[in-house]
């Protein structure tokens, strides 16, 4: 495996079938344990190096690796010398004098964990750039669909919602692919990126036509704001073409599931009572999202064949 | 004065010959000349060309001398081979009245390296709101002639008609920034393959065509010149092609860093490639390529945009666009357009030196290298191939999109009116 | 990333034993001596647990779990639960405990892919577990075996039973069950192979394992058996 873990392109097939295993082993380890904590990373310091709000991420993170008993060190841009005007530059050199051996950052700038991994010794982790990527997302959203399903070859996943500005679409577009799974991308013409005909998927802009068809449906987050740059004319006709609700789910095959990576806008493009059944992998994407953390720390952090 | 006798360079690439620089002007040309008292420059194996003219350099005084300064620029452009340069005009403050103009100008005669010719913003402050006082920097000691709010397009339609008009009492043109601003809101890189799956926000090629097609009707119909800067695309060839087809007066030119560098540059996220516009496609760079062999683009122009490391060294959306051009200019349309066949020695003059000039209404820059004619001139050597390094550049700033890359040609020495401003590749004050 | 970390060889060194060292290449152990070995280790945990639980009813057996160490840990302990059955007519528990997560030497040795842990349904509370491996060499696996058992449980006692023992401990570490004492120079290589991983049972002394004299222990690990 490479040292960091930028995009979803860092892992061939291999590589990403090992860290879905290695997830799989870590949750079965931890099953129904008292001491969820493992003693594989102590000594290891991990920076989370947030320059967004993400708490939910944020969290993840800080679980899995305080799980495998690494010192956690969360550092947020808001209130610190980076408001102040430091650069990205200066502020990975100063953790990094400060001796971390890993950095989970989330940017709002794309590119910029890339950025990182040409000035720090360590290992970057991209816990979401800007409209790039956000691998581990892509991760625990396979490992979910393998463990709901059994299987990832050939199982065809409908992507629908804002693909355009989507950190979460573009990482499982490539994840996905990479694994072996059939992926349509949905949405308003308008959401689909210009050149998104190099992207290994079909596109569809009629969200009834891919749903019979899908194993899995993952629907991405919409923000209402869109709207003010015309992207499409109402939440309203949005929720009514590109949203997931009750009648729509019906059409899915019997063992479909529906996925999110959160947070939802529930009634944009999510209906309430879509998001709570039983198809729903939301929550346990939240669960699985700290084991597959676990196994990308322990695979970049525990050492290095020599 | 000193006076030079250069022996045994070939003009425009032809046959070898001596050229005698004297009081300024080029005194004779011809084979075994003798002067005694004059200094010799054995030139064997050297092109001789005219000096070059940049239509577009940012020397960033003032306001931002720790980018680059008239002096350090000049120096660069020296370098490079130009003896003329057009100073563009988003400094700070904005050169947008006659004040600011003479003051970069008598920088540039202080200098002494170049003539650096200012160029005078189209609007105050170049907000797009309302006219500059175009008149009082062209009737300035600065002779103000092109007029760019460059870094802003002039976007809106009635200003940029007025615009064209009203240059026209003083000869003057203007060079538009051709940039959609509605299409380009936060926009990163070119949008395509690339800009999809990289996740930074696309330029699109329509919104540069979109201000051309609008422009080059606006300029016919009210015949006034045109110039539209950087032209980087494909399309924006084909509308320059109709648009001089028809008569309209536009001329354009072409950085060289489109002549060579494609959006593929941007996949490191290194922001050394982040320009404006931006890096195109390898289509659209061979559109270019053969729009600036058969003449549909004028000129050749650096966009020399120095920067900080600070406003560099940073992720990509915060880094400022633009990159070093000056001293490799030459260098790249040698390896883009000589080495590839695209353009013979007299064709490099004639896109490096001579049509600037002409756009830029310089009467003693551009000429040929003729006897009476000014002694601007440069010598190059054609045959050595170098690795960029920034670090032994002239420039104060380090963003060169070369860096590490092996380009042919060593210009040895620039004259400017008689006197060295380069001699064996060093910059002489 | 490798799924499990070979030593270093040096350029040109080989596996095979040296002509005129004694023990070079030597089978220590034929298929026919490995069950009988594993037979006599099984009379012997039916004796101990006895021992340990005087009045039980059953032996003391049913409070047995062998714990294998994977790799080879695993189908051994698999194997001593077989016999013991065969023996006693008592079924005994058997798990495995993957120790990757635990081990102090990560940094040196570079990560491999975890193997599962798995434990009876009855777990190891206040249980007698013998842990169970093929090689017992430093002594550092069984440290990171016994942390695992910590975090999974609190067992009455804990024992450990290893096929061959070839001494060179670097920790307070002994085996309670051991099938055959190997005197090992630190260059020698101890190769366990087992029919349900490698398709056959024997146990080969090598020599040199690649890594200069006693720089590090436990250098290899799968199918090499030496997994300390």
């Amino acid at each position: 495996m490479k040292r960091h873990l930028l995009e979803a392109a860092d892992l061939d097939r291999a590589d990403a079938t090992l860290v879905l295993d290695t997830a799989a082993q870590i949750d079965a380890a931890l099953a129904g344990r008292e001491v969820k904590k493992l003693p594989t990373l102590r000594g290891r310091t991990v920076v989370n190096l947030f320059f967004e709000d993400s708490t939910r991420t944020r969290i993840s993170f800080e679980l899995a690796a305080k799980r495998l008993s690494a010192d956690v060190i969360n550092f947020s841009a808001k209130g610190s010398s980076v408001s102040k005007g430091e650069s990205l530059k200066d502020t990975a050199l100063t953790l990094e004098a400060m001796g971390s051996d890993a950095i989970v950052v989330r940017h709002h700038a794309s590119g910029a964990p890339h950025r990182l991994a040409s000035w720090v010794k360590g290992s970057v982790v991209n816990a979401g750039d800007g409209t790039h990527e956000h691998p581990t997302q892509a991760l625990l959203d396979a490992y979910t669909i393998r463990q709901r399903l059994g299987r990832l070859e050939g199982v065809r996943v409908a992507l629908v919602g804002d693909v355009l500005h989507s950190r979460v679409a573009r990482s499982n577009v490539g994840l996905l692919h990479t694994l072996g799974a059939e992926v349509t991308v949905v949405a308003p013409p308008t959401l689909v990126p210009v050149g998104v005909g190099s992207w290994p998927v079909e596109v569809s802009y009629d969200l009834d036509a891919v749903l019979p068809k899908a194993d899995v449906v993952m629907m991405l987050r919409v923000q209402a704001e869109r709207m003010t740059a015309s992207f499409f004319p109402s939440a309203r006709e949005y929720s009514r073409r590109y949203g997931l609700d009750a009648r729509r789910m019906a059409t899915l095959p019997d063992d479909a599931i529906v996925m999110h990576p959160g947070p939802m806008n529930r009634g944009m493009e999510i209906a309430a009572e879509v998001a709570d059944s039983v198809r729903s992998t939301i929550v346990e994407q939240v669960g699985n999202g700290v084991s597959v953390r676990m196994a990308v720390l322990y695979l970049l952090l525990g050492g290095r064949s020599e | 004065m000193t006076n030079y006798l250069i022996k045994g360079a070939k003009p425009y690439g032809g046959e070898a010959a001596d050229i005698f620089l004297k009081d300024g002007r080029i005194a004779s040309i011809g084979e075994h000349l003798r002067v005694p008292g004059a200094d010799v420059i054995d030139a064997a194996g050297l092109v001789a060309l005219p000096g070059l003219v940049d239509l577009h350099t940012h020397l960033r005084e003032p306001g931002r001398e720790d980018a680059e300064t008239v002096e350090t620029g000049s120096r660069a452009a020296a370098l490079g081979g130009f003896t003329a340069v057009h100073a563009m005009a988003n400094t700070d403050p904005v050169a947008d009245t006659a004040g600011v103009v003479e003051q970069v100008w008598r920088l540039g005669q202080q200098a002494g390296l170049v003539d650096v010719v200012p160029v005078g913003a189209v609007t105050v402050g170049l907000k797009g709101e309302r006219l500059a006082e175009l008149g009082a920097m062209a009737d300035s000691a600065a002779r103000v002639r092109v007029f760019s709010d460059d870094g802003m397009c002039v976007s809106d339609p009635a200003l940029m008609r007025r615009a064209l008009e009203y240059v026209k009492a003083f000869d003057g043109v203007v060079a538009q920034h051709a940039e959609e601003p509605r299409l380009t809101v936060g926009a990163q890189m070119h949008e395509g393959d690339r800009s999809a799956r990289l996740g930074l926000a696309g330029w699109p090629a329509a919104a540069e065509e979109a201000i051309i097609a609008r422009d080059v009707l606006l300029a016919g119909h009210v015949g006034a010149r045109l110039h539209v800067c950087h032209v980087s695309t494909a399309g924006s060839v084909e509308l320059l092609r109709w648009a001089k087809a028809r008569g309209v007066q536009v001329t354009a030119e072409v950085t060289p860093h489109h002549l060579l560098l494609t959006d593929a540059c941007a996949e490191g996220y290194d922001p050394v490639f982040k320009v404006n516009p931006p890096l195109r496609t390898a289509e659209d760079v061979a559109a270019l390529r053969a729009g600036l062999a058969d003449g549909t683009i004028d000129a050749v122009a650096t966009d020399h945009a120095p920067h900080a490391v600070e406003d560099k060294e940073s992720e990509w959306a915060a880094a400022r666009p633009g990159m070093l051009g000056l001293e490799q200019a030459l260098s790249v349309v040698v390896e883009t357009m000589v080495e590839t066949g695209l353009l013979d020695w007299a064709g490099v003059a004639d896109r490096m030196s001579v049509r600037p000039a002409v756009i830029g209404r310089l009467t003693e820059q551009g000429r040929p290298l003729a006897p009476g004619e000014p002694a601007n001139l440069l010598l190059l050597d054609p045959s050595t191939r170098a690795t960029v390094d920034p670090a032994a550049l002239a420039s104060r700033s380090r963003n060169s999109p070369y860096a590490g890359r092996e380009l042919p040609g060593r210009v040895v020495a620039t004259f400017l009116r008689g006197v060295p401003t380069v001699l064996d590749g060093k910059a002489q004050k | 990333m490798a799924s499990s970390t070979q030593p270093a060889r040096i350029p040109g060194g080989t596996d095979a034993p040296k002509p005129g060292t004694p023990a070079a290449g030597g089978v220590l152990l034929s298929a026919g001596d490995v069950g009988r070995v594993v037979d006599r280790m099984a009379h012997q945990l039916i004796e101990r647990a006895a021992t340990t639980d005087p009045g039980a009813a059953d032996g003391g057996l049913s409070a047995l779990v062998l714990v294998g160490i994977p790799t080879r840990g695993a189908p051994l302990a698999r194997r001593l639960a077989a016999r013991i059955e065969a023996f006693s007519g008592t079924r005994v528990d058997v798990g495995t405990v993957d120790i990757t997560l635990y081990r102090d030497d990560l940094r040196r040795r570079g990560v491999r892919a975890l193997e599962p842990t798995l434990l009876p349904d009855a777990g190891i509370d206040d249980r007698l577990v013998v842990l169970v491996d093929d090689v017992l060499y430093s002594g550092r696996s069984v440290r990171a075996a016994l942390d695992a058992l910590r975090d999974l449980g609190r067992p009455k006692a804990v024992q450990l039973a290893v096929l061959v023992d070839r001494g060179h401990r670097e920790l307070p570490i002994r085996a309670d069950f051991v099938g055959k004492n190997v005197p090992t120079s630190r260059i020698q290589q101890v190769r366990v192979h087992l029919t349900e991983i490698d398709g056959t049972d024997e146990v080969l002394v090598t020599e040199g394992d690649g890594l200069g004299t006693g720089a590090r222990s436990g250098a290899t690990r799968g199918s090499e058996g030496e997994a300390e």
